[in-house]
């Protein structure tokens, strides 16, 4: 670097623009929240959502599973399964509870979780809700 | 070493190396689940193999960035550190949290792990990375007060250069982007969005500022080049990466529910992103061309060009690769993601870990640089952990594009598990490369014990300064 462009232009330009640009992402992240309500359907958040947000985290379903294009890349992406599997709750809950405990030789499996019909019928409600998002979109197609 | 007090950092770098060989092998296991869904199940199901995979590699990492710190601070401040004990004691404590969280993560359920650790009370647990249970989060906040502390105390009472300031303002984000990790909302829009606050704003922002402080302090000490270059180069360095990451951070912000305008700022913005690391690759070869003295430590040199060039191809090129909303609507997700995170991860902060604890380990052991011997070995496991790591991010790639063409692309697009199997023979060739890293780990740690010709400050002609 040319010897005009000094170490005291360097630190300013680190300064000033980092703090110009940590305003502007602020200013715009406060921006976002006020209009996700429009686009996340916040007011369906009812009891049984909440519950299943909270057994998806307990069961550590993002260490196999996307949701929305993040998490691993082991399983298939659940921001869609409840299209995929037809709106049709009853079918998620059923594929939950029928895995096998010892798993499929050679294959990949879901654990068997031993959820109560109260926790498939919030899990179910979680990703009904999540498949409403308005997300872009995303993904491409049913297959996720 | 110029001060007592930075013989501290050897137990973190030796913790560091440990884990990163625990990280590993699971990443093995993980590799082999792919081909062979059953391996190690029900006894360690893939999310288990995976957090232990990710969290190991964090932990290793702030290890390293903390012994880097307990070195680099007290030399940078011409003065001793403020408390050797404090910093002693922090090790264990973090040492301890971090092993009972991993024995925790195997030995029981995550749902009971969960429960006995209070996840009701204040629920942070279940989500990618940030899988700790919230003690150990307290636990992380509480080391990380302690470590700021110290660090803080030392260079108050010494010389403050650029270095040490620019590595103070990069720990100290560090610790406050953590925070975010405690805020988990039932609506999981608000959830994802604020989760990256921590995520990329850690490995996209102020990581970007450790990153650049280690490599400056080890250009400086081992090509000898005048502290006022080397510090407009940082500055320059740090600025882009602010500049581009903060509002790159919108490249995450594609699908989430976040609204449309996040598609053009996440795009434009994250393009930008790679020029931080193209800067940091030219900053350490030039510095090196430049330099004024012959530093024996040979193999220091090679891993500061190394984490220059590897952190621009892997974070740079493979995150522009998809960083594009029109062309991340169809990778997102995928094993395309998969490849970007290794090589970048490898590249930008393993090895600049590496960098360090290869300058830094044989000043705490009491010589200006290894043998020659020893050296040579240290550069093999460099060579053969480096393209092996090419290769894994070659065939994650490979198997990437194959993926997003089968399931997303085509006219008749397959299921995720159908596709999964008709490219099982990229994840075969990446667990085979996965092999080769763990045979190049190998030999680098073997180098911390291989014999050799003393190298003397005499016979290396120049001394360290």
């Amino acid at each position: 670097m040319s010897e005009t462009f000094t170490k005291t232009m360097a630190r300013n330009i680190f300064y000033g623009g980092s703090l110009f640009f940590i305003l502007v992402f602020l200013g715009l992240s406060f921006h976002t929240t006020r209009v996700l309500p429009e686009r996340d359907h916040r007011e369906n958040i009812n009891e049984d959502v909440i519950l299943g947000k909270k057994l998806w985290e307990d069961n550590n379903c993002i260490g196999c599973h996307t949701l929305m294009g993040e998490g691993a890349y082991f399983a298939p992406e659940l921001a869609n399964v409840y299209d995929r599997f037809g709106k049709n709750k009853e079918a998620i809950k059923a594929f939950i509870k029928s895995r096998p405990a010892n798993g499929i030789p050679g294959r990949r499996s879901m654990p068997q979780f031993n959820f109560s019909e109260e926790e498939l019928e919030a899990l179910a409600e979680f990703l009904k809700w999540t498949s409403e998002i308005d997300d872009g979109n995303w993904p491409p197609n049913i297959q996720g | 070493m110029k001060f007592q007090s930075q013989a501290v950092a050897m137990p973190y770098f030796i913790a560091a190396i440990g884990l990163f060989l625990g990280q590993i092998l699971f990443g093995l296991i993980m590799g082999l689940q792919y081909v062979m869904g059953d391996f190690l199940f029900p006894e360690i199901p893939f999310n288990v193999a995976r957090m232990v995979h990710t969290n190991l590699l964090i932990v290793w990492v702030l290890f390293g960035f903390m012994g880097s710190a307990y070195y680099l601070i007290p030399e940078e401040s011409q003065t001793e550190l403020f408390s050797p004990k404090l910093a002693l004691a922090l090790f264990w404590i973090f040492l301890v949290a971090g092993a009972l969280t991993i024995v925790g993560y195997l030995a029981v359920p995550y749902a009971t792990l969960a429960e006995i650790t209070g996840n009701d009370l204040l629920p942070t647990m279940g989500r990618e990375f940030l899988e700790q249970p919230t003690i150990t989060k307290i636990g992380i906040v509480i080391v990380a007060l302690g470590f700021l502390f110290n660090l803080g105390m030392t260079v108050l009472k010494g010389r403050k250069t650029v270095i040490s300031m620019v590595l103070m303002i990069g720990l100290v984000g560090l610790a406050v982007m953590f925070l975010f990790s405690f805020y988990n909302p039932h609506n999981l829009v608000l959830d994802k969005m604020f989760w990256w606050y921590t995520v990329h704003l850690w490995v996209e922002g102020v990581w970007e500022l450790i990153l650049g402080a280690i490599l400056a302090f080890v250009l400086i000490k081992i090509t000898g080049v005048d502290r006022e270059v080397i510090e407009k180069w940082l500055y320059m360095i740090i600025a882009m990466a602010l500049i581009t990451g903060i509002l790159g951070t919108g490249h995450h912000y594609f699908w989430i529910g976040t609204p449309d305008y996040w598609q053009l700022l996440g795009s434009v913005f994250s393009a930008l992103e790679p020029i931080p690391f193209f800067m940091m690759t030219l900053f350490a070869f030039n510095m090196i061309n430049k330099r004024r003295r012959e530093h024996p430590n040979k193999a220091a040199a090679l891993w500061a060009m190394g984490t220059g060039v590897m952190a621009f191809l892997g974070a740079g090129v493979w995150g522009f690769l998809h960083t594009l909303s029109p062309v991340n609507y169809y990778t997102h997700g995928t094993q395309i993601t998969a490849a970007h995170g290794h090589m970048a991860f490898y590249g930008a902060y393993a090895m600049i870990v590496m960098t360090m604890i290869s300058y830094a380990m044989p000043n705490i052991r009491g010589r200006i640089a290894n043998s020659r011997q020893a050296q040579v070995i240290e550069m093999w496991g460099f060579w053969l952990m480096t393209v092996s790591m090419v290769f894994i991010t070659l065939f994650l790639t490979g198997a990437g594009i194959l993926q997003v063409w089968l399931q997303r692309f085509s006219d008749n697009p397959q299921g995720f598990m159908a596709v999964q199997s008709q490219i099982e023979v990229f994840y075969w060739m990446r667990e085979l490369s996965g092999v080769i890293f763990l045979i190049g780990l190998a030999v680098y740690i073997y180098s911390f014990f291989a014999k050799g010709d003393e190298v003397t400050v005499d016979n290396a002609a120049t001394a360290s300064a």
